[in-house]
């Protein structure tokens, strides 16, 4: 049987609404309202309205019960035709990429023809559960026939049971919060406070910089009255972070402040995928293709690696694949979880010892020119919606290799929950 | 039709007083709708002498299934009279107007039409007959002002050789789409007009820009144009991109957000109309904004964004679409210019420069020799009081006079502007250039 080598998936534009800081211009918005916005743009900037694209898949991170069909339903709410299908994906922070991923699978082994993959988040309109106490109790009065049944479950009720149980950034294995488990690796790889606040002035320049270059035109579609990310502060310093005070680590280790870690954001983005044929039809420009793709988990429960670097052990097989260095790559997107996150894992990436110990590796992978890192700012400045990052960096990388010329190289890296960890390389068309 | 006075002369005790008093009583005007006649039967069409441009009534009118009478029947109402007074050659041959016009215009339903038909008088072969056509135009713009209940009256001047040129601008004049277009009037010139396939689909296969998509009358634009067959290409500034992102999706077009003034606006248009849909063959410079201040109290700033958004930014991106290689040979290009450029207005001496400037535009792109060559037609509306979002914020009083100072006592829809704009951008309108079309109800300003 003759193989051949499937084709590779067409990154054609995305969009996204500006992000909004917890509690802000969104506060009102839900997961649905966004991700629809989200893909109203895309349909618009697309000319897609009516149109029967062959799948969506979106999802959400901190998501209401209800929303079990939180991306059919957007779709379902958006100009695209009734008959396009959708389903739900989850991969905490690497939602929205690892969907992106998915659907250019599915597109480079023609079972679909095109394809939108995105993500939004909100942390204003949060789900709120019942205590698990008043949730057992309600569930065993649905259960009880007799009255004796009914009267022993209703028995089960308490005052403290009134409190309800909101989301909290917190692994359920550790009790610890991203921020802590991120604190412990940034002292683990001696990451400075200032190296963090200046990544972190610079995320905010870059990102001030492309949108008054117009990088964003095509990229954003403003939502509810806000034309540019809500977090931004183009006028940011290193001497003005500097005075911030830490929040997450201890003593001469607390070196993360809310200025080099993402606030809670409210976003969505999507990103339009599709074969070079159906973009060709519809004289819809091709920016880059989706090359390859890896994800990777480390044991962090044990602590035998930090919570936020599973894509630096992802990188050595992606590497191999294509015959890289990291070295080749024009430009690298690498998410600003925290300022920490990038550091640690640029750190890792020139230790001997770690990519010998750790990633098997007869050499470090090496140093990364930082003038090719994230050139259009990150999550830093813009915020980090989680599900909705990775349509972000997408698309942005996606237009940015474009400019470069065919067949720049970029590379996108975004660490989850969980210990997880999900890349991939775009080359420009 | 809106507002507070509309509202109460239509009420029942409103109307009776409104009647006692001779008030004005503004009716529902007539809009185009696709399962609607062109014009209500029957319309009586006649002439002076051969009246070529009757002939060619007569025969759009029984296409279109419109039963066609010389004179009123007796005891009938009428939808609509179209006066052929081409052959005109001293001022007594004016006398058909009393004759014909005279008992038609008694017979006219309401939203009826009035279409006079007269020669181009700077093409007269002698001084009388240069009178006598000129005199049409004061009998139009007088039965406008005569007429009642949303009927309206207008004028064609037909150039020499271009009599069988006239038929997009009479369809259009007789129809719901010219429901705001009163005491106008259109010259038509030589060109070469082609009839579309489907008259209901007239810029079928087309490709427009409009600027300033996003809302209020830019949106309606959009609307009408892809209603009438275009691919419509919406632009706007990127802060308005939510409002123009749900335009784009309602008609079925494309978003491109882009800021007119950038220096590249022209050429990141013409690109994306390039690579998306393969051409452009409409362009509708439409973008605009107002800073109203006195002249006295006239800051830099707001003298200078009007003047760049309104003008300074069409020259520039005509200087990439109207280049080689931009707008298709045979396009169009309609601005929007304001009844403020022609009559000006207190407060608006920025924004009345950039809308007279608009004209001035006209007139030079009109006559322009390679576009002439390419067979673009270049044409303007002037807009009186429009029911927008913009003119929603104008203090009471002057916003129910607005409404009141034209001859069919209301203010015009967005729609009104639109359907004027579509028309001009019609490859069967191509005789049509150099022109400005006020959309104004016969205002009563610059008149």
């Amino acid at each position: 049987m003759a193989t051949t080598a499937p084709r590779r998936a067409a990154v054609i534009g995305g969009n996204r609404i500006p992000f909004a800081r917890a509690n802000g211009a969104y506060a009102k918005a839900s997961n649905q309202d966004m991700l629809t916005a989200a893909l109203e743009g895309l349909v618009a900037r697309h000319g897609l309205a009516g149109e029967h694209v062959g799948e969506v898949a979106a999802g959400a991170v901190l998501k209401h019960s209800r929303d079990f069909n939180l991306t059919r339903e957007s779709v379902l709410g958006s100009s695209l035709a009734a008959t396009t299908p959708a389903y739900d994906v989850q991969q905490a922070c690497g939602t929205g990429l690892e969907a992106a991923v998915l659907v250019a699978n599915k597109i480079a082994l023609g079972q679909v023809e095109s394809g939108i993959a995105g993500g939004t988040d909100t942390a204003s309109d949060a789900p709120i559960a019942v205590h698990e106490g008043l949730r057992q109790a309600l569930l065993s009065l649905n259960r009880a026939k007799t009255p004796a049944q009914r009267l022993k479950a209703v028995s089960r009720l308490r005052p403290g049971q009134l409190v309800p149980e909101v989301p909290r950034n917190v692994e359920p294995r550790t009790g610890l919060s991203m921020g802590e488990h991120m604190a412990q690796t940034a002292a683990q790889w001696g990451v400075t406070r200032e190296a963090q606040d200046e990544l972190a002035v610079e995320s905010h320049r870059n990102l001030a910089a492309a949108y008054d270059r117009g990088f964003f035109d095509d990229l954003v579609t403003p939502y509810l009255g806000l034309t540019r990310d809500q977090n931004l502060r183009p006028d940011s310093s290193v001497d003005k972070l500097s005075k911030l005070k830490p929040v997450f680590g201890r003593g001469d280790d607390a070196t993360m402040t809310a200025a080099n870690s993402t606030p809670l954001t409210d976003g969505a983005s999507v990103v339009l995928l599709g074969s070079d044929e159906w973009a060709a039809e519809r004289g819809l420009p091709v920016l880059a293709h989706v090359v390859d793709a890896q994800t990777a988990a480390v044991d962090y429960v044990t602590g035998h690696e930090g919570l936020l670097m599973a894509p630096a052990y992802a990188l050595p097989h992606l590497l191999e694949r294509q015959g890289m260095k990291l070295q080749d790559f024009d430009l690298v997107e690498i998410h600003e979880a925290f300022a920490a996150t990038v550091l640690c894992t640029l750190a890792a990436w020139e230790s001997e010892s770690f990519c010998r110990d750790r990633l098997g590796l007869d050499a470090p992978v090496g140093a990364l020119d930082r003038s090719r890192l994230s050139v259009n700012g990150s999550s830093l400045a813009a915020g980090h919606p989680f599900a909705a990052t990775g349509g972000r960096i997408v698309a942005s990388l996606a237009k940015a290799l474009h400019e470069k010329g065919s067949g720049a190289r970029g590379l996108i890296s975004i660490c989850a929950a969980g210990g997880q960890g999900v890349m991939a390389i775009l080359e420009a068309a | 039709m809106a507002g507070a006075y509309a509202g109460f002369v239509n009420s029942a005790v409103g109307a009776r007083l409104a009647a006692q008093l001779g008030l004005p009583r503004p009716v529902r005007l007539r809009r185009y709708s696709a399962d609607a006649p062109l014009v209500d039967s029957p319309v009586v069409v006649a002439g002076l002498s051969e009246a070529p441009v009757a002939a060619r009534a007569r025969a759009l009118l029984t296409g279109e299934g419109v039963e066609v009478v010389a004179s009123v029947p007796e005891g009938a109402k009428v939808g609509a009279v179209v006066l052929d007074l081409t052959a005109v050659r001293e001022p007594a041959d004016l006398s058909l107007v009393r004759d014909v016009l005279g008992p038609a215009v008694k017979a006219l339903r309401p939203s009826g039409r009035v279409v006079l038909v007269g020669a181009a008088p700077a093409e007269a072969s002698t001084v009388v007959q240069a009178a006598a056509r000129r005199a049409l135009e004061g009998i139009s713009r007088s039965v406008g002002k005569e007429l009642r209940a949303g009927a309206t009256a207008n004028l064609i001047l037909v150039a020499r050789g271009a009599e069988d040129h006239a038929d997009a601008t009479l369809r259009f004049l007789l129809s719901g789409r010219a429901a705001y277009v009163d005491g106008q009037v259109v010259r038509v010139g030589a060109g070469a007009p082609t009839e579309p396939a489907d008259w209901s689909l007239p810029l079928a296969g087309k490709v427009a820009v409009v600027t300033g998509a996003a809302r209020g009358i830019g949106a309606s634009i959009a609307q009408v144009l892809a209603r009438d067959g275009a691919r419509v290409v919406c632009v706007d500034i990127p802060a308005a991109g939510e409002a123009l992102a749900r335009t784009a999706n309602r008609v079925g077009g494309t978003a491109l957000q882009v800021d007119v003034t950038a220096p590249d606006a022209g050429q990141r248009i013409l690109d994306h109309a390039t690579t998306r849909h393969g051409g452009l063959d409409i362009v509708v410079h439409n973008a605009g904004i107002t800073r109203d201040k006195l002249l006295a109290n006239m800051d830099e700033s707001r003298w200078a964004s009007v003047l760049d958004v309104n003008l300074g930014s069409i020259l520039r991106m005509n200087e990439v679409l109207l280049a080689d290689g931009g707008l298709r040979d045979g396009g169009h290009v309609v601005l929007v210019s304001s009844i403020a450029g022609i009559a000006g207005n207190r407060g608006q001496t920025n924004y009345a420069a950039s809308k007279a400037g608009v004209i001035g535009l006209v007139d030079a792109l009109s006559t322009d020799e390679d576009l002439r060559r390419r067979r673009i037609t270049v044409n303007a509306v002037a807009p009186g009081f429009i029911e927008t979002e913009m003119t929603a914020k104008v203090p009471f009083a002057t916003r129910e006079v607005g409404r009141l100072l034209n001859s069919l006592s209301q203010g015009g829809l967005p729609v009104d502007v639109a359907e004027t704009i579509a028309w001009f951008s019609q490859d069967a309108n191509a005789g049509v250039t150099g022109n400005v079309v006020r959309v104004c109800g016969q205002s009563l300003l610059g008149a």
